[in-house]
């Protein structure tokens, strides 16, 4: 069996030879490319720690069959900042105290960035609420996380304007 | 999780007879199957990822007016897919009741409808389970069974189906396409699901290598578009099973329902059409009084498969809920929290 894949992981081309096709998108990014930045809450799509961007799309790593996504580009939360500069999400998250124990950080992070892609929610806290539902924390840091998703949606969309402008 | 051979054929005839396999399964997005295998709930030798498929993830409009959804589409796509959710708001509601963002962004239509249980003694292999193994009895009987079936269920089984998107589906005439080793048939989504008999594991009608490629929702379905929702009772507001869903779709004119559609999840094997209601409903007026008739109509032959006969009580409320809000009118808006009978203004705080 052809086990052998290619992904572009933040950016950059990996080819990837797998060791056995159960391997999943998670574990192929913490064991095989030793990004450890995505979490491994309950490796069963009922926590969301292990959120990444796949295609651009927030998705739950744990259930997803590495083997299965050959040619994907993934984006984790070691590929968010720029060098020294944070993501506006992650700053944001700083800057609302979105976190405690900061275990389901990463995965929190990676969903917001997709939610703000998906442009569903606008500036209703009970929209964005509802859609990082997927992403439980155990410290209860809700309010700070929904804060700091509204804030990091403001900022992402003034800088488009001054892009645009 | 058991080994398996891993196939990824380039073409639906090549998928079929790679699928037709003893101990073969299709593999999509995989968020329900990946999970059942990580428990040992079902060990497949081979698994037959479809995903590659050409011409399965598209959404159509077809010549005589009716909807073709293709197999691989996945739900959220479909749910914000802003032409379908205004032809059928309750199949979109009831899509962004289910699971989460991020599940919603890989699970597909086709795997929608194929999903397994949620019953906790299914999920345990160390427990009796009839659906996983045949002949092995029961273990939810005597169990903690507050969650299953109140309808169509048996003594060998009284698991419910956990689909969403089934139920207003259902309740819209939805057919479901089917490739199989015979060629192309299609059947109702009606007759897709089995209900237990004393042959639980036997749980719809497709046979080794079907393969379903589509879903279609006839010319017919998008007349409700002004008056259907979803209404899903949860144990939490959000990611959460139904405990009792509903999906209600009316046609009104000049004050008077000229057609209803009803249907029920979380409360047998398959999705559960309402059809003695729905034909209560027709012709009457749009009030209180009939729609507790038509919700008395669609639980006469439930009972409780354990300690459970509150969901029967809480099925009637919640058709009546479900009718009530879908003769007041499908929302400008879906709701920030679909389906959701918490759901507040836009901007209220659900909690105080």
């Amino acid at each position: 069996m052809n086990l052998s894949i290619s992904l572009t992981v933040n950016g950059e081309r990996r080819d990837v030879e797998l060791s056995d096709p159960r391997v999943t998108l998670l574990d192929l990014l913490r064991e095989g490319l030793h990004l450890t930045g995505t979490k491994k809450g309950c490796d069963r799509g009922q926590c969301g720690a292990c959120t990444v961007l796949v295609d651009g799309r927030r998705i739950n790593s744990c259930l997803a069959l590495a083997i299965s996504l050959d040619g994907a580009d993934i984006l984790t939360i070691e590929g968010v900042a720029r060098g020294d500069r944070l993501h506006p999400v992650q700053a944001a998250f700083i800057a609302h105290d979105g976190m405690q124990c900061g275990f389901c950080t990463p995965g929190q992070i990676m969903s917001a960035i997709g939610l703000i892609g998906e442009g569903q929610a606008g500036d209703d806290p009970e929209r964005v609420r509802e859609a990082m539902s997927g992403n439980l924390c155990r410290c209860a840091a809700y309010a700070g996380i929904t804060e700091a998703v509204l804030d990091a949606q403001k900022a992402l969309t003034a800088a488009d304007l001054r892009k645009s402008a | 999780m058991n080994d398996f051979d891993y196939v990824r054929p380039a073409s639906i005839s090549d998928a079929i007879a790679a699928a037709t396999e003893p101990g073969a399964a299709y593999l999509a997005a995989g968020t329900n199957l990946l999970d059942l295998m990580k428990g040992g709930v079902t060990r497949p030798r081979r698994l037959v990822d479809v995903t590659r498929l050409p011409g399965l993830d598209r959404i159509e409009r077809l010549p005589d007016g009716a909807l073709r959804i293709g197999a691989l589409v996945r739900n959220a796509d479909l749910a914000h897919d802003a032409e379908f959710a205004r032809a059928y708001p309750a199949v979109a509601e009831a899509l962004l009741s289910g699971a989460s963002a991020q599940l919603r962004n890989a699970a597909t239509a086709a795997g929608n409808l194929l999903q397994r249980t949620r019953c906790s003694y299914f999920y345990d292999a160390a427990s009796a389970c009839n659906k996983r193994q045949p002949g092995s009895g029961c273990d939810a009987r005597e169990g903690e069974n507050r969650l299953h079936a109140i309808l169509g269920w048996s003594e060998s089984c009284i698991a419910t189906h956990p689909s969403d998107f089934c139920v207003p589906l259902l309740a819209l005439d939805a057919v479901v396409e089917i490739e199989g080793r015979g060629g192309r048939r299609e059947i109702a989504l009606e007759n897709l699901h089995r209900l237990p008999g004393d042959a639980p594991d036997r749980e719809t009608d497709l046979a080794p290598g079907d393969l379903i490629v589509a879903l279609r929702l006839p010319a017919d379905a998008r007349n409700f578009s002004a008056h259907a929702r979803y209404l899903k009772l949860r144990e939490r507001t959000s990611y959460a099973f139904a405990v009792v869903s509903a999906a209600a779709a009316l046609r009104i004119e000049g004050g008077v329902i000229r057609d209803a559609r009803l249907a029920l999840g979380g409360v047998a094997a398959k999705p559960w059409r309402a059809r003695a209601s729905e034909q209560i409903l027709a012709g009457g007026k749009p009030d209180a009084g009939l729609f507790r008739r038509a919700a008395e109509a669609a639980v006469t032959d439930a009972k409780p498969s354990g300690d459970n006969a509150f969901k029967i009580e809480l099925a009637r409320r919640i058709l009546v809920r479900a009718l009530t809000l879908a003769a007041a009118g499908t929302p400008a808006r879906m709701p920030a929290l679909p389906a959701s009978p918490f759901s507040s203004v836009s901007g209220a705080l659900h909690v105080a």
